[in-house]
């Protein structure tokens, strides 16, 4: 069962110097059981992808069209707003960057997690328990007495993991981790990808892992999508995109990542331009004036091509392999 | 992360034109802007719109009611009131804009000084405002008529100590925000002295809150001439003053009621046009400030 | 690259002071740090956060007391200096900071602000526009950009800015306090190519500050890594990448590893959390995290050993391609 089916996603904003075209044909999986990632830098639509999915769209925000069909039932684009409160939280959880976003500073740590069960009938004893039980799922140590703590007695690395316990104590079925480890220090956040890995195996949910971060997105994903722009411009399996590329973008982002050369290099290599106007989108693919395998015919909308095996490309060279370099 | 696009620069005239178009969208910011040009037109324009002398007094016209040759009527020495009321006008934004003009400086030098210098003197000049607020209005006014006599410049005097300290207070707590910022450990470590730094970095991004905050304290300024003159404390007969007119229509209230109306009305109007406008600059350009 | 060293720390410590009313104490952002920069050269100070590698680099600049020890910069000390007196240092010694958009004045216009080190220092006779444009096309942005605001700028644009206004009075010295933060990964490679190019035309030394050592691979020359205030390890970029020698800087490079997702099975993880600064672990300050320790690490301080022009403190420096006994046990088993 597909846990959330996006298809064709059109968003736009309405702006003084008109509508602002965010998302553009995004469609995606994200399967029962699978950590889906998604790559992308500033304005790829990321933030606008999340909130349409909560249904937190800005008041200027739309859904121009398309559906984002949760667990094979609730269309969410056009749910009413009750249904979706029901929805977010115990079916659908979201952890993000800065964890003082769900982090109650004048609640005690313990409150918060008992308040969270308020759907549950458990008695409080065991809500507690339920609680302590989390936390040492999430390695905080000496648990039963954090409970009686406050936010700011832990220090960033457990705050976001205690995030991270609140999100999946009610065992959601998908969980929206935002750039979760970003604020984290290198060491750290690899202490917290390793312990989100493990708890997405304890509890089967499905992970949407939104970074920019190659290295951990390679480390933790099982699929992965890579969005430019507000669109999806390649998709497939991690070892897919990640060893064999075919969106000019994604295999230029990969070269970027520092961590990917082993040769020291006095020149870094760079993607050269900028993202277009999202107010005044071009006719043809929207990466062209960055492209280096760019010709005549990408002044035309670029086909989503199938590569197999679930591996696809929205280019109309993607079929050849990026290292041969040809132009379409 | 920081946005790929950049905006790109927008014309110079679609710039001013901009905060004009978005207070006329607000149909109570369109109705004070007018109220206020109203009032100021008025005021500069006093003697073509009038040509009666405000303070010649004319003994056989007194007590005349509203008719086409005088507008307003005449009050108890035959004086025609729409004149008193355009000239008045005059006394009126000449104190509230001078008062606030100077009141602004102040306030703005001594927040930045308090902001930005050492803890002692923070605490000091804090405990300056402090007590300059605590001072009531009226008292206040009593105490610096006896001092000074009842003049233009001891109701300004009132006004400007009045304010001075809320002004103070709000540069100083923007100054001590700014004061942590980048841009400004940037300008130290290229080597910008304090006064640079207050006068580059920090006061163009203290002050334009504080513009809008003066500009809804005009009727509170307004108010207080209006109050002094009223209670013989402020501006001397003849001058006229809408508050020293309504304490001359106050007497004779039942029998000859548009004397009062005539020094009552133009300081509503005033104060509302002031208030909506305000409020007006302050949704529009600074939300933040809403609480106030 | 000759040994020519332009700045020289020694023994520089910086303490803050904490603690409310009664119990006072202080901690040691900066516990005892010596290194030099010589003429022309780049070098890395890395570090996690409660490094002190942020807190250093502002005591080099003048922005920050240090409690103990010398700073000499083109054979002055200016680490006693008041005010006034470092105001011409400044001219030979800038420095750029972390936020690109959040480091330059709201309201000032992208020429003002590259121009503004000459405003400061009362330069006469330089036409200001020509500066600002001559600045501007330096670092590869059109002229036209002089008009723009900050608000206005892209993060990889902004840091552009950022390093025009750091180059403007032609320093020796440039710090960069982490150059590649706040930029997109397919724009990183831009300031870090600027800088070197510049580096090689101007002649200058710069000192990087960053968390991530990948960066600092391709454009430090020498590299040091902090931990808790002190260098645990100091040497030539290329060596302490290849053949880390401290756990911790072995520790760093496993946590950033190449993008592929076959590749991730050796990683070195750290237990625990940095320690507060507040409460210093007795022995090696990194004994509660390191996957080498042994009794003798929670007990003795380990001296700085220097040997081949690497510098590292550690009881048992790592030999090449070493890891952590545990993993050892696991592959064994």
């Amino acid at each position: 069962m597909t846990t959330l089916r996006i298809d064709n996603l059109n968003v736009s904003f309405s702006t003084e110097a008109g509508p602002l075209h965010a998302l553009k044909n995004v469609s995606f999986d994200v399967p029962e059981n699978r950590i889906v990632g998604i790559v992308g830098e500033s304005g790829c639509g990321k933030s606008t992808l999340i909130n349409a999915i909560l249904g937190l769209l800005a008041d200027n925000g739309s859904v121009d069209g398309g559906s984002i069909l949760f667990e094979g039932q609730d269309e969410l684009t056009t749910l009413p707003p009750s249904r979706m409160r029901d929805l977010r939280g115990p079916r659908i959880a979201t952890v993000f960057q800065d964890p003082m976003g769900a982090l109650n500073p004048v609640i005690s740590v313990g409150k918060q997690m008992l308040n969270i069960q308020y759907r549950s009938s458990l008695s409080k004893e065991e809500k507690l328990n339920r609680a302590v039980e989390m936390l040492e799922l999430v390695r905080i140590p000496d648990a039963r007495a954090a409970l009686a703590r406050y936010p700011h007695q832990f220090s960033g690395g457990m705050k976001q993991r205690i995030a991270i316990a609140m999100a999946l104590m009610m065992e959601p079925a998908l969980l929206i981790a935002d750039e979760p480890t970003t604020a984290l220090d290198a060491t750290l956040e690899v202490t917290t990808i390793e312990l989100l890995k493990d708890l997405q195996q304890k509890i089967g949910c499905s992970v949407m892992f939104i970074s920019h971060h190659l290295g951990v997105i390679a480390e933790l994903c099982d699929d992965v999508v890579v969005m430019y722009a507000g669109e999806v411009v390649e998709r497939g399996t991690v070892r897919q995109i990640f060893q064999d590329p075919r969106h000019p973008y994604t295999a230029r982002l990969l070269e970027c990542d520092p961590a990917r050369q082993s040769e020291r290099t006095r020149h870094l290599p760079t993607i050269p331009g900028e993202i277009p106007d999202l107010r005044a989108r071009p006719a043809g693919c929207i990466f062209a004036n960055r492209c280096d395998r760019v010709s005549d015919t990408c002044s035309a909308p670029p086909p989503d091509k199938d590569i197999g095996n679930g591996h696809i490309a929205r280019c109309f060279v993607a079929d050849i392999p990026v290292e041969t370099g040809v132009t379409a | 992360m920081s946005e790929a696009v950049s905006n790109p620069a927008p014309g110079r005239m679609a710039e001013l034109w901009r905060p004009i178009r978005k207070i006329l969208r607000e149909p109570l910011g369109a109705l004070g802007l007018f109220l206020v040009l109203f009032v100021i037109f008025g005021a500069v324009f006093a003697d073509l719109l009038t040509g009666w002398d405000p303070v010649k007094i004319n003994p056989r016209d007194r007590f005349q009611g509203p008719s086409s040759q005088h507008l307003m009527g005449t009050d108890q020495l035959g004086r025609d009131l729409f004149a008193r009321v355009l000239h008045g006008g005059r006394i009126a934004l000449f104190v509230a804009l001078v008062s606030t003009a100077v009141s602004l400086g102040i306030g703005i030098i001594l927040g930045l000084i308090a902001g930005y210098g050492p803890r002692w003197l923070d605490n000091l000049m804090i405990l300056l405002f402090d007590a300059m607020k605590s001072f009531p209005t009226v008292m206040l006014a009593l105490a610096l008529v006896t001092l000074m006599g009842p003049s233009l410049t001891a109701v300004m005097v009132v006004v400007v100590l009045v304010t001075v300290p809320g002004y103070a207070r709000i540069i100083r707590t923007q100054t001590i925000a700014l004061k942590t910022s980048e841009y400004v450990t940037a300008a130290q470590s290229m080597g910008a002295s304090s006064a640079r730094i207050l006068r580059v970095h920090i006061l163009p991004n203290v002050i334009g809150p504080l513009v809008i905050l003066a500009s809804m304290d005009i009727p509170v300024v307004i108010g207080i001439e209006a109050g002094m003159s009223f209670l013989g404390l402020g501006v001397r007969p003849p001058t006229p003053s809408w508050g020293s007119i309504l304490n001359d229509g106050f007497t004779n209230i039942r029998d000859t009621a548009w004397i009062a109306i005539a020094g009552g009305v133009p300081i509503i109007i005033t104060t509302l046009g002031f208030t909506f406008l305000g409020e007006t600059l302050r949704d529009v350009f600074d939300p933040r400030l809403k609480g106030r | 690259m000759s040994s020519d060293p332009i700045l020289k720390v020694e023994d520089v410590q910086v303490s803050f002071p904490v603690g409310g009313l009664g119990r006072k104490s202080a901690i040691l952002g900066v516990a005892g740090v010596n290194f030099e920069v010589n003429r022309g050269e780049t070098f890395a100070l890395v570090g996690e956060s409660g490094s002190g590698k942020t807190t250093l680099a502002r005591a080099v600049n003048g922005l920050q007391e240090i409690s103990a020890g010398t700073i000499t910069f083109e054979d002055q000390r200016i680490d006693e200096l008041d005010r006034k007196a470092m105001k011409p240092v400044r001219k030979r010694m800038s420095m750029m900071f972390q936020d690109p958009v959040g480091s330059l004045s709201p309201r000032m216009t992208v020429g003002d602000l590259v121009t503004e080190p000459f405003r400061i220092h009362g330069i006469e006779g330089r036409n200001l526009r020509d500066e600002a444009e001559r600045l501007l096309t330096l670092v590869g942005l059109p002229t036209s950009f002089a008009s723009r605001f900050p608000h206005q700028l892209s993060g990889g644009q902004a840091r552009r800015v950022g390093v025009a206004r750091a180059i403007a009075l032609d320093p020796a010295l440039i710090i960069a306090d982490e150059p590649t933060a706040g930029l997109d990964v397919s724009v990183q490679g831009e300031v870090l190519n600027l800088l070197n190019d510049l580096r090689e035309r101007l002649g200058l030394a710069m000192v990087i500050i960053t968390h991530n050592l990948h960066v600092v691979h391709h454009v430090a020359d020498r590299t040091a890594v902090m931990y808790l205030g002190r260098f645990v390890e100091a040497g030539d970029t290329e060596e302490v990448f290849s053949a880390p020698q401290h756990p911790y800087t072995a520790a760093l490079l496993s946590a950033n590893p190449e993008p592929d997702p076959d590749k991730t099975h050796d990683r070195i993880t750290l237990p625990a959390e940095v320690p507060s600064l507040l409460a210093r672990p007795a022995g090696c300050e990194f004994h509660t995290r390191c996957p080498w320790t042994q009794s003798r690490c929670s007990v003795d301080a380990p001296e700085r050993q220097v040997i081949d022009g690497r510098a590292v403190a550690c009881h048992f420096p790592l030999e090449p391609g070493a890891r952590p006994p545990e993993m050892e046990e696991k592959a064994a088993s």
